[in-house]
């Protein structure tokens, strides 16, 4: 069992493309002295996993997700759940869909 | 913890909806969603027993959004329409010939007829001809053009009474606010319309006109449904890529400013010593144009004339650039 929290990070309708292609991230936080939560996830998600770093604006904008940008927390909208506020749960589906393709 | 619907269903809410803050479980939601779309299809009188209906489908979310829950409604509440599927193949390598395999699955998973016109086919010219021809930069221009026209065409072939587009509300609060910063007065009215009629065309609704993008991507996503989301390759930074941002940042701040700006867009009158366009039809090709010459005919003399930056700006300079070629050869189609 390793310390800190197994989540899974998903990044769909497009926004792939930073993340090589690659839909489903499943990964480990590691352990820290304060909870987890999704303001912190982002940017740890930007420092570890984020692919293209030159296009990091077309995932996150100031201190949160570009605008357009949808998040869930399994299946659940994290506009419900305080957004980056909420704290993050052991086993969390974490899912970022964008808005801004065509239609 | 978990956060109960508004309407106290007994469920969890999955999502806040940002047209009313409502906080919905799945099945209100989706019981919410297609009844604002039937009162919005009813309240327009967008379709009549027995109209063939066709649908603009590109193979993105809203188009596939929009053939689900019109399906789901002609059924529902015994609208009596057939439903085909219209795409139009502008000959984008990597981007619509990928769409359109979505499109060829929502064909079986509707079980709708569908029909697919190419540029190639219509105009003699495909996407990625074109850009080969005018570079990156104005090649937006061309493709809109000549989409309006091809569905146009393509609903004349099908025989259908209508087509339906699947304009949500971002988009059209995107228009309104590009045709305010162009000064386009005469588009800023018909942008807004939920049905536009021009006489010799077919008409066209928009039953998503109120429905917002993140609801339409959030019904997409839980009910699974199977839609394409690559930007066009060819348009990165076009001029609605701006209004979009924009638009995007004032939603974050207030959702409800994507709902004023169409009000705004529908309640705004043009003077009226303010001259709007004539609408006649095109001398070359005999479709709808407020000029003699349709924008897709001076787009096309010029492809086929070297000149490609012929269309690019304004009509009345165009036409005198064609008047002023040798022998205007006319244009088959």
């Amino acid at each position: 069992m390793e310390k800190g929290l197994n989540i899974t990070t998903e990044f769909t309708s497009g926004l792939q493309i930073l993340f090589n292609n690659i839909k489903k991230h499943k990964v480990v936080l590691p352990e820290t002295e304060n909870p987890w939560t999704l303001g912190m996830l982002l940017f740890w998600i930007k420092d570890n996993i984020l692919v293209d770093k030159d296009k990091c604006d077309l995932f996150m904008k100031g201190n949160t997700v570009r605008p357009g940008i949808i998040v869930a927390v399994n299946d659940q909208d994290w506009e419900l759940l305080g957004d980056l506020k909420y704290c993050i749960k052991n086993n969390d589906n974490i899912t970022f869909i964008s808005t801004l393709h065509g239609g | 913890m978990p956060v109960l619907y508004s309407a106290k269903c007994g469920q969890n809410a999955v999502l806040k909806r940002p047209k009313t803050g409502d906080t919905l479980c799945k099945e209100c939601f989706y019981w919410a969603f297609e009844l604002e779309i039937h009162s919005t299809i009813t309240n327009g009188n967008l379709f009549k027993k027995g109209d063939v209906v066709a649908i603009a489908a590109s193979g993105g979310k809203d188009s596939t959004v929009l053939a689900q829950v019109l399906k789901t409604l002609n059924e529902r509440y015994n609208y009596e329409l057939k439903l085909v599927l219209l795409s139009i193949d502008e000959g984008i390598t990597g981007y619509r010939d990928d769409s359109l395999k979505t499109v060829l699955e929502n064909k079986d998973e509707y079980q709708m007829p569908l029909k697919i016109l190419s540029y190639q086919q219509l105009y003699g010219w495909s996407m990625d001809k074109i850009v080969a021809e005018v570079g990156r930069k104005n090649n937006c221009t061309f493709c809109g053009v000549f989409r309006r026209q091809a569905l146009d065409r393509g609903a004349m072939l099908l025989n259908v009474d209508c087509i339906a587009t699947g304009h949500n509300a971002d988009d059209i609060a995107e228009t309104v606010l590009m045709n305010i910063l162009r000064g386009d007065v005469a588009r800023l009215q018909r942008c807004v319309n939920i049905i536009t009629i021009t006489e010799g065309t077919i008409p066209r609704c928009k039953p998503l006109k109120y429905t917002y993008e993140k609801e339409i991507v959030m019904y997409a996503y839980f009910k699974k449904l199977n839609y394409f989301s690559t930007e066009c390759i060819f348009a990165p930074n076009a001029y609605r890529g701006y209004a979009r941002t924009f638009l995007k940042d004032l939603e974050r701040l207030k959702p409800s400013s994507i709902m004023d700006i169409i009000h705004s867009g529908e309640t705004m009158c043009i003077k009226e010593n303010v001259k709007l366009p004539d609408i006649g039809v095109c001398t070359k090709c005999g479709f709808v144009s407020s000029q003699d010459i349709c924008k897709a005919c001076i787009l096309l003399e010029g492809l086929n004339r070297g000149l490609p930056k012929l269309g690019i700006g304004k009509s009345s300079k165009a036409n005198k650039a064609l008047a002023a070629l040798p022998n205007p050869r006319l244009l088959h189609f």
